[in-house]
């Protein structure tokens, strides 16, 4: 069994949902994401979203385009995104890892020289943004050769005729993305979200993390009594955003706590 | 698969097009592509189309024998066709009056689109005022200073211009702009795609709007020579105009296909939108294609005087029509394009867009290495009154 597939047994036999919180590789700067990887790890989340930045995030919000923009400023490429995950496994071994970004840096690597590069660098799943499963033959097939998950998204708009589709490519788990829209769009209905989730659970025996409208404990605990998981993306680099640099590790990490009370909140 | 009967029905031409968005999109394309099949297989809609492209837009656009230029140049004959003369000055009208026929045949009451040069914005501004449609154009921060007299055209015709200043505030950054729109208002807003790329459908739905000006060459340049031309040249920034002439032409073993790119300040200094000539495959925007990118997969900026060929990829059919050979492709340079630009105003008393002027450039270096019976066909995609500002600034003159 893959990491992700251990730490969602292991979080259900404790009764737990998984907190995924998301950051961009290279923001604010090259040499303080695995510091804030640990620190997230610290605060207590189960598996890291790590995002290979792209100058043309299509599906990103103003506030993950920033961090793109800014890792990109520092120089920050799919390579350094590999050597940085392996940087953060010298010492932790059990944090699943991630990849999350856009079809293009990982064609330009070549799909096969990604997957063994990703590997060795111990990352666990990674999510193709912009890569549906018509265009993931091939591509799911040489990411599961190697032992990596690839991850696939299902939204509000995905009929009930596509989710056997999506489901039987994906593995790890699947990430319903509760809003229509980019990412750091609005608020959150989590009635509707909880229907659309128990219609995909019919199809789909994989974990469900929900991202999209988290930005709160109170909406990371709203979301954990209805997921196995809950994502964070733009609450978090929007901290990493304002934060001072020298400051970062310390909001993040704090930020990063109160949404876990939020998550196990749910659990009780 | 023979080369007209592509793409496949994943949108694909060869190894290029397909679908590459988020989930979050696949629906709306899928109920597009669905759509889309039901209405060009629909004798009402078409006719619809036809009648549009005739009475509005003023079609069709004549064939035009530049005499004097010819003569100029030395060698083969060179006709025009006239897709200047279309209502809005430029042929991105043939779309829009399509993919906004569509919109409302879906029940979509906003439409959406990105502009560069703004032709496109004022074709969709146009006919969502035609159509009684609320419209938003997406264009970059620099553009809207660059094209400044198309953002007004675009404001008196009631659309709602959102300039984006993220990335490189160019062409690319508006089309990441209004696919970001497009996701978060899918069910009321129709995307109007300004070029024939994009993801599946739209490559091949903006290609089958735009062949309405190759359809006209074949019978109007043997009526004025007697038999089909010897070369067909196009400009190319996404492509549409090109693919429009150049599909037509495909079983036409005989007619070369030149399409021209834009060479900016010369391939060998990396200044340059010459994706096909310099670039790599690669996936952006929805499709796969040539890119212009960097070591890392990142895509690179762009460079280009004319804005509408200021784009890093290219439709995936072109990549197709490259690999397998029927097309050529060839960048001019923005110095030889302002020279032909002169040209045809001194030569011809027509003021061409800078994007169709490259075209012309390529025609230039072509004519004198062939027979004065032969025949060039150049698509004169645009008029240049939007590109007099930046003529003039790069000949050095205050208007």
């Amino acid at each position: 069994m893959s990491r992700i597939g251990q730490t969602f047994t292991a979080l259900k036999a404790q009764n737990r949902k998984a907190l995924i919180p998301f950051i961009t590789a290279g923001d604010p700067g090259k040499g303080l994401t695995v510091p804030l990887m640990h620190a997230l790890v610290e605060a207590g989340v189960d598996i890291i979203e790590l995002g290979v930045p792209f100058s043309d995030p299509m599906a990103d919000g103003p506030v993950i385009q920033r961090a793109s923009e800014r890792a990109l400023a520092n120089k920050v490429g799919l390579k350094d995104v590999l050597a940085m995950t392996a940087e953060f496994r010298k010492t932790n071994t059990t944090t699943p890892v991630v990849l999350m970004g856009y079809a293009n840096p990982v064609e330009h690597m070549g799909y096969e020289a990604f997957a063994q590069a990703a590997k060795a660098a111990g990352v666990d799943g990674v999510l193709t943004v912009d890569i549906p499963p018509e265009e993931a033959h091939g591509v799911a097939d040489v990411f599961k050769a190697h032992g990596i998950d690839p991850i696939f998204l299902l939204s509000p708009t995905t009929p009930e005729s596509r989710v056997e589709q999506v489901t039987a490519v994906a593995g790890g788990f699947i990430y319903y993305v509760s809003l229509k829209g980019v990412t750091g769009s609005a608020s959150l209905d989590t009635g509707e979200v909880a229907r659309k989730l128990a219609m995909v659970r019919a199809h789909c025996s994989l974990p469900v993390g929900v991202g999209f409208g988290i930005r709160d404990a109170a909406t990371a605990e709203a979301v954990a009594r209805i997921a196995d998981a809950v994502v964070v993306g733009s609450r978090i680099v929007h901290e990493i955003e304002t934060a001072p640099e020298n400051e970062v590790i310390n909001r993040v990490k704090h930020l990063v706590q109160d949404l876990r009370r939020g998550v196990d909140a749910a659990s009780k | 698969m023979k080369l007209t009967d592509l793409p496949d029905s994943r949108g694909h031409f060869g190894p290029y097009g397909g679908i590459f968005v988020a989930e979050t999109l696949m629906a709306a394309l899928e109920e597009l592509r669905v759509e889309y099949d039901k209405a060009r297989n629909d004798p009402a809609f078409m006719a619809e189309f036809e009648y549009e492209l005739k009475h509005y837009v003023g079609r069709p656009s004549p064939v035009y024998h530049a005499r004097r230029l010819s003569e100029q140049y030395g060698g083969a004959q060179i006709y025009l066709k006239r897709e200047d003369l279309n209502h809005t000055g430029a042929h991105k009208i043939n779309n829009t009056i399509g993919q906004a026929l569509l919109a409302r045949r879906m029940g979509k009451k906003r439409v959406i689109a990105e502009t560069g040069a703004g032709q496109h914005g004022v074709a969709s501004a146009t006919v969502a005022a035609r159509y009684g449609m609320e419209c938003v154009v997406y264009m970059g921060a620099e553009d809207v200073i660059r094209q400044a007299p198309n953002v007004f055209r675009m404001k008196l015709l009631g659309a709602t211009v959102v300039p984006v200043s993220s990335g490189s505030k160019t062409l690319k950054d508006a089309l990441n702009e209004a696919m970001r729109d497009w996701v978060t208002n899918v069910e009321s807003t129709f995307y109007i795609l300004g070029t024939a790329a994009g993801p599946h459908p739209y490559p091949m739905l903006v290609r089958d709007f735009q062949c309405v000006i190759g359809r006209e060459c074949l019978v109007q340049v043997p009526e004025l020579t007697g038999r089909q031309p010897d070369a067909v040249i196009a400009c190319v920034g996404g492509g549409s105009n090109a693919i429009g002439i150049f599909h037509p032409y495909i079983p036409y073993d005989g007619v070369r296909l030149i399409g021209v790119e834009a060479g900016g300040s010369g391939v060998e200094t990396g200044k340059h939108a010459a994706s096909l000539s310099a670039g790599t495959p690669g996936v952006l925007h929805g499709f796969r294609s040539y890119l212009m990118q960097d070591e890392n997969g990142q895509i690179i900026e762009t460079h280009s005087i004319s804005a509408g060929l200021d784009y890093p990829g290219v439709g995936p059919e072109h990549s197709y029509l490259k690999d397998t050979g029927r097309a050529e492709y060839v960048p001019v340079n923005d110095d030889e394009a302002m020279a032909a630009f002169h040209d045809l105003c001194r030569f011809e008393g027509i003021i061409p867009a800078l994007e169709s002027s490259h075209a012309v450039a390529h025609a230039k270096k072509l004519a004198p290495t062939m027979k004065k019976d032969q025949i060039i066909l150049v698509n004169l995609s645009g008029r240049g009154d939007k590109d007099i500002n930046t003529v003039a600034k790069a000949t050095g003159l205050t208007l």
